[in-house]
């Protein structure tokens, strides 16, 4: 006789899915777009990239180790590492090493564990931190190296790139710029005209990522295709990255339409700053994401609408990290409103009539 | 247009590994009769039958050892001839292996049956005769419900039913019972069809199987080609395609209001086991007495459909298809997205065993939990439209009117959340925890309820009770006052 | 000038508002029942003394007071104290609460003298039976009280735990156990 005795409810078969390996989809999908971050910027982006990442499970384990817990399958549900990951990506690439201290730490402490940790969280915590770190640190978070590939002699060598990470960069407007939307923001301030600021830039580099930016955040090319792996995967669904852009492009194809000299088009819109990046791996995170496929329209359609919103009248060049932290805490009240319908119920959970016949 | 669209449209759901190759062969017919069966007096929804036998008296194949009880019951009979041991409470096969109570039956081995007469053609009898011979047969639904079919035919009659839908979906992983009937009895199954539809006064019917089984679709069209008022069609491979609901919501477009009954809305559904049943019944007067049973999982050296009688205990069901009971890390009843756990293998198979599972601990679903994310698979899966990550947080925390509000009531345990959840959260054990729980509640309140009444019924009679004593002590004072008073007037008198 | 007119005019308009806070509460009053009353009324009323107090409505004014716990009525089980939380307005922690046993008493048919003692203290005639006859206990009505099982001169009357049938039984609410310990677990009953 075969004795078990605790009763087991179905299904007792499953989908061959778990949390980490989410996450490592996720990472595996942000790879591509990472290394182009990595080889464009060179040493001091790898320093300040792993910098952040072991930050971030330091924190993590610390954390968890105040909370009593057994660290090591925490650390192992690769969580952590991914927050790590995308705030580094967010990262301008020679910020020195303590930025991305100082943001693993907010973005693990103040963005996740102090909710109680994993899932609990209201604001995606690479989001947070990043905003906190360019509210706190202006001139950190907007200095933007040039273009200098790892492979290059006038790039910074291994020795120059922890001197750039660990002691400050020396040189600074020697190496450095500004971002296209930056620029275009001071140059319209100027009063000056589209087609004279927009002589030099090409789309063909913007969209490969050949451009001052983030650490991880210039290919659009790349990350698109991280997110199509993802969308083929059936990691993330479609319609937040689609409601997003599409808002987004048509918004900005309506007022250059209208006025082109003064409203950049859909094309500089989808290529430059953080939106493919927002769009298709900060928005889509589930835990701050709402729950039903309108939901998730309707939240990724508001944070297109307020991208663009920030973008052609805010103060600062970009705004997904404010768009995407003030949709996140309308995600509660999304989920609230909208909501599947029951069978046999109408959408007020109401039994449904039967049809007279 | 838009009717067209409602009607193609399924809601959420899980494509499970089928699972089924191992077990796709002949039903296999010489399962030896075991020594002693242990018949179940409840093997059905609804009240249990009372057993009409004796200890010590010998029965027939086929005999009434119980008879239903009210108007939602069933009778059971006697699976095979021999004598009747014991009538007492054994385990019954239910995850808590609870005992209930069972009529032990050793049999004699002669599988002597009991003469019966049939009807020449059954079509020349009135709906209501076959209803009656129906619920005489002990028949219910076979696809796991075991809701008495007498009921369901008489509720079609008493509603104009337009169509019967027969399910043949079959959607759990590893069952393929139903399949194998189709393919190897069609014929059987099409005469059941005929059998309800008459005996519903219903028009027409249509079989719905999954495309998953063309060969069990062209045998069962086969087999329907003669017959207009019968239609077998093809339906996608989807779990949970065979909950009756969702399949009323495919095949006619038309959903069920939570509360009612399909019928209500013109349509009624049973098994294809069911309708093999009604066929058994009306035309060879034979009663339900055994199923087809899948007896599949990566314990199981010999898987196959084996056709064996109520009572049968799963032990020896396994020694037959030689279960390694080393490896054996979960018996199941039923399918595995479904189905229960059974705590161990000494117990009957019964009307609702469609299937037992020997699985290995591979093949089982990690139990690691992790805490939830809240990707809102369970949400997209959940073909009833709830969001069960929401009900299981609050569950957690003993929130059980929040819960009954987010739709707990709506849940039908099919499983879908607990087998997407990469977190490996068990959902549907929350869920029907807590039914139990909010059940439970109900009848405590409903008791203090009661208590109440009685308790100020009894302070009531009480106070009439002291109430009457100080009366009769007045009463007892004011006589004797008169008595004395009587006395002084007449010593003054005198 | 301007401080003494800014603290004119705040001062005049705070005494306002407090008028209008005054006349408020005394015009809008709603009426409702002392919370003690409403807690007796909640609780079963059958004086049986469990949670410690000599009855229902002392236990309510201890409840009111705050000098008791919302789970305190044994009888009433968890969904009592729900309600006793909700009315009180306090949070109500039930997974550090052990659900209590359930008790039923019984008769020992061998034992009884049929003394109809028992009968006489059971707060909801939940005994039923005659003089010199076995004395039977109807479970639904019993409430666990014990008042019987002190006054049977023979000691017949026991209390049972309440027996899980097939009828009764639930399932466990899910634990996040760790897998050894279930397998380990797994061979304790069977």
């Amino acid at each position: 006789m075969i004795t078990h005795l605790k009763p087991n409810s179905g299904a007792h078969v499953g989908a061959n899915n778990s949390v980490s390996r989410i996450m490592w989809q996720v990472m595996f999908a942000l790879m591509p777009a990472t290394a182009f971050g990595l080889f464009c910027f060179g040493w001091p982006a790898f320093n300040l990239f792993v910098v952040t990442l072991l930050s971030a499970l330091f924190f993590e384990a610390f954390c968890v180790r105040l909370r009593g817990k057994a660290v090591k399958p925490v650390i192992m549900d690769g969580s952590a590492l991914l927050t790590g990951w995308l705030l580094a990506m967010t990262l301008p690439p020679w910020a020195p090493w303590w930025i991305g201290v100082v943001g693993s730490g907010l973005a693990i402490i103040l963005g996740k564990q102090v909710y109680g940790g994993l899932g609990q969280n209201l604001f995606n915590p690479a989001m947070l931190a990043r905003v906190a770190l360019l509210i706190s640190f202006p001139i950190e978070m907007t200095t933007w190296a040039n273009v200098s590939p790892i492979i290059l002699a006038s790039s910074p060598d291994f020795i120059e790139g922890l001197r750039i990470t660990f002691l400050g960069l020396v040189n600074i407007d020697a190496s450095t710029g500004a971002t296209t939307l930056g620029f275009v923001k001071t140059e319209f301030s100027q009063n000056h005209l589209l087609t004279d600021i927009l002589k030099d830039n090409s789309n063909f580099l913007n969209l490969i990522g050949w451009t001052r930016g983030s650490l991880g955040e210039t290919s659009s090319l790349l990350l698109s295709l991280g997110g199509l792996w993802l969308l083929q995967q059936k990691v993330i669904q479609w319609q937040i990255p689609v409601s997003l852009l599409l808002t987004v492009a048509l918004l900005a194809q309506v007022f250059h339409g209208i006025d082109s000299e003064h409203y950049i088009s859909p094309l500089l819109h989808l290529n430059s700053g953080a939106l493919m990046c927002v769009a298709l791996f900060i928005a889509t995170d589930y835990v701050t994401s709402p729950n039903t496929a309108t939901g998730q329209l309707v939240f990724g359609a508001s944070c297109g609408l307020l991208i663009f919103i920030i973008r052609t009248w805010g103060a600062y060049p970009e705004g997904a990290g404010f768009a995407v932290l003030l949709m996140n805490s309308a995600t509660p009240l999304i989920d609230h409103y909208i909501k599947p319908r029951i069978y046999g119920r109408d959408r007020k959970g109401k039994p449904l009539e039967i049809p007279k016949s | 247009m838009l009717s067209f669209f409602k009607k193609l449209r399924i809601r959420g759901g899980v494509h499970a590994e089928e699972r089924k190759a191992a077990t796709a062969l002949p039903i296999v017919n010489d399962f030896p009769l075991p020594k002693k069966l242990y018949i179940p007096l409840q093997q059905h929804v609804g009240k249990a039958a009372e057993p009409v036998i004796k200890v010590g008296e010998k029965v027939l194949k086929g005999q009434l050892l119980a008879h239903s009880q009210g108007l939602v019951s069933a009778p059971v009979h006697a699976p095979s001839s021999g004598i009747i041991l014991d009538v007492n409470d054994y385990p019954a096969p239910h995850p808590s292996a609870l005992p209930i109570r069972m009529i032990v039956l050793e049999t004699d081995g002669k599988d002597e049956w009991l003469k019966t007469s049939v009807a020449a053609d059954p079509f020349q009898l009135d709906a209501e005769e076959i209803s009656l011979r129906v619920g005489a047969a002990g028949i219910v639904g076979l696809g796991g419900a075991t809701f008495p079919t007498v009921v369901k035919l008489n509720m079609g009659r008493e509603n104009q039913i337009d169509t019967l839908i027969i399910n043949g979906a079959e959607c759990e992983p590893y069952l393929c019972c139903d399949d194998r009937l189709m393919q190897e009895r069609a014929a059987e199954i099409i005469d059941g069809v005929r059998l309800m539809l008459h005996g519903m006064g219903t028009k027409s019917a249509v079989v719905a199987i999954e495309n998953n089984k063309p060969q069990a679709f062209l045998a069962m069209q086969a087999a329907a080609e003669p017959y207009v008022q019968i239609k077998v069609m093809q339906i996608p491979t989807r779990y949970p395609m065979g909950w009756d609901r969702q399949l009323i919501r495919y095949v006619t477009g038309r959903e069920v209001p939570v509360g009612c009954r399909s019928s209500e809305i013109g349509v009624t559904i049973h098994n294809v086991g069911t309708a093999h049943a009604v066929h058994k019944a009306i035309r060879h007067g034979q009663p339900l007495l055994s199923r087809v049973v899948t007896v599949a999982g990566g314990a199981v050296n010999r898987p196959m459909n084996v056709e064996v009688p109520f009572g049968t205990l799963i032990s020896e069901l396994f020694a037959f298809c030689e279960v390694n009971t080393e490896n054996t890390a979960r018996i199941i009843m039923g399918g595995p997205m479904m189905g229960d756990s059974l705590p161990h293998s000494s117990l009957p198979t019964v009307k609702a065993t469609s299937g037992i599972l020997a699985l290995t601990t591979n093949e089982l679903k990690n139990t690691d939990e992790q805490p939830c994310i809240r990707c809102a698979s369970c949400v997209s899966v959940c073909p009833a439209g709830l969001r069960p990550l929401d009900m299981a947080n609050n569950i957690r925390i003993n929130q059980l009117d929040a819960a009954v509000d987010l739709g707990l009531k709506d849940c039908i345990s099919c499983g879908c959340c607990s087998y997407i959840c990469p977190s490996n959260i068990p959902l549907v054990q929350y869920f029907k925890y807590a039914s139990g729980e909010v059940m439970a509640r109900q009848q405590a309140q409903h008791k203090a309820e009661q208590t109440k009444k009685l308790i100020d019924a009894r302070n009531a009679r009480m106070e009439r009770i002291a109430q009457q004593q100080r009366e009769d002590e007045l009463a007892r004072i004011a006589a004797k006052a008169e008595r004395e008073r009587l006395k002084a007037e007449q010593e003054t008198a005198a | 000038m301007y401080v003494l007119s800014a603290i004119v005019s705040l001062t005049l308009l705070g005494l306002f508002l407090g008028l209008l806070l005054g006349v408020a509460a005394k015009y809008l009053k709603v009426e409702s029942s002392p919370v003690v009353d409403e807690l007796e009324a909640l609780l079963p009323g059958s004086q049986c003394g469990q949670c410690g107090f000599p009855g229902c409505r002392p236990a309510a004014e201890a409840l009111a007071e705050g000098n008791a716990p919302a789970t305190l009525c044994p009888p009433g089980g968890s969904a009592l104290a729900e309600q006793i939380a909700a009315l009180l307005g306090i949070d109500l922690d039930l997974s550090e609460v052990k659900e209590p046993e359930l008790l039923v008493a019984r008769v020992s048919e061998d034992t009884c003298t049929g003394c109809t003692r028992c009968f006489k203290v059971c707060p909801t005639d939940a005994i039923v039976g005659a003089p010199k006859q076995i004395h039977a206990v109807v479970a639904d009505a019993c409430i666990a009280c014990k008042k019987c099982v002190e006054v049977c001169p023979t000691e017949c009357l026991q209390m049972h735990p309440v027996e899980v049938t097939l009828r009764n039984w639930r399932w466990a609410k899910p634990q996040a156990v760790p897998v050894q310990a279930l397998e380990t677990g797994g061979n304790a009953v069977c």
